[in-house]
């Protein structure tokens, strides 16, 4: 087994990096494969609360690095499936205790026992983003359809190409298809023209996905919401399958409403 | 209320395409470190030097960045006077 390692970027803050990490490795793992991610946030982590594991650190990944411990001890388990494992971010150093290499050393430690390494990249342009980079096999660029963040998403995909870790693929998450309807947001063509690069995932907004985080369980865990099935398709795409993107724009108003009715009644 | 109305009418330009226009501006510029300005000069110079050759009109020059792919291109378009009203001058 040769794992893949699969960076999560973006540039810019709170686009939904950490959730996209969190829900494509619990897709990934549903899928029987065996999946381990890296918090790469050093100082600031929080794929360990997004994943509902932060009572389980003893080890994080500033001590593997350093030596303090082996790769296993700091990985935690997430009981939930099978073959999913979190090392969670140092929260109380800072990125300069990580050096890329130190990351491509990690990854090909642990290569040969995953299917999957995912890598939850810090914000910025800076050594975070570096670190997180310098082992991926393919490099994640997740947007929200908003001027800020396309164009933070432009220059970190220039950069991935610049570090030869090209042609990211982008995740568009977050769109309002309503609003895209109404022409009050960018559409995904908008956004591929402007880009230029091959979409990977289209992730409606969707409240199910703050409710997921609130409980420290990521969407996907469980089976019913629109984001759930968009992480799936992603991870589906990511294995080498062929999942046709939905047209969210078809469905209109009708089916969301029908989708609400089923929630409020469900609870 | 006012968004349908604005629709029907058709006179209101979507907010969606304002993004898309100023993004493929400000992309431009980010990508090739070129600033508006900077494009401009680089204009002036072009008509400069061509001139020194041949006739041209230098308010029809038109100067600009082209995107194919992720590959920004500079796309010069410059009108040469006919040779007729060159002699006639």
């Amino acid at each position: 087994m040769t794992g893949i390692v699969v960076t999560v970027t973006s540039g810019k803050g709170g686009v939904g990096k950490t959730t996209t990490t969190a829900n494509l490795a619990v897709a990934l793992a549903e899928r029987g494969q065996k999946v381990v991610c890296i918090d790469g946030d050093i100082g600031l982590r929080n794929l360990d609360v997004v994943m509902g594991l932060e009572n389980r650190i003893v080890y994080d990944l500033v001590d593997v690095i350093e030596g303090r411990c082996r790769v296993r001890q700091a990985m935690i388990r997430d009981k939930r499936l099978p073959e999913l494992y979190l090392i969670p971010a140092a929260q109380t150093r800072d990125k300069s205790a990580v050096s890329p290499s130190d990351m491509v050393h990690l990854c090909d430690d642990i290569r040969q026992e995953f299917d999957w390494i995912l890598i939850d990249s810090p914000a910025g342009i800076e050594r975070g983003f570096r670190n997180a980079i310098a082992p991926a096999d393919i490099v994640l660029v997740i947007t929200n359809p908003e001027v800020s963040a396309v164009r933070d998403a432009d220059r970190i995909i220039g950069l991935v190409e610049a570090e030869e870790k090209g042609p990211a693929r982008l995740i568009l998450n977050r769109v309002n298809f309503d609003m895209v309807r109404r022409g009050d947001m960018l559409a995904s063509e908008d956004v591929l023209d402007l880009l230029a690069v091959e979409l990977i995932g289209l992730v409606p907004e969707d409240e199910a996905v703050m409710i997921g985080t609130n409980r420290g369980q990521p969407i996907t865990l469980a089976d019913r919401s629109q984001a759930a099935r968009a992480f799936r398709s992603i991870a589906l795409r990511l294995m080498g399958e062929d999942v046709p993107f939905e047209d969210y724009r078809k469905n209109g108003n009708f089916l969301k409403k029908i989708t609400n009715l089923f929630k409020q009644g469900g609870g | 209320m006012t968004g349908w109305l604005e629709r029907i009418i058709g006179n209101k330009n979507k907010s969606a395409d304002e993004a898309k226009e100023r993004l493929k501006l400000v992309l431009i510029h980010d990508r090739t470190d070129l600033s508006p300005s900077v494009l401009e000069d680089l204009k002036n110079e072009i008509i400069e030097v061509i001139s020194r050759h041949i006739e041209i009109d230098p308010d029809k020059v038109k100067i600009n960045m082209n995107q194919e792919g992720r590959e920004q291109r500079l796309i010069a378009d410059i009108p040469i006077l006919p040779a007729r009203r060159r002699r006639a001058r």
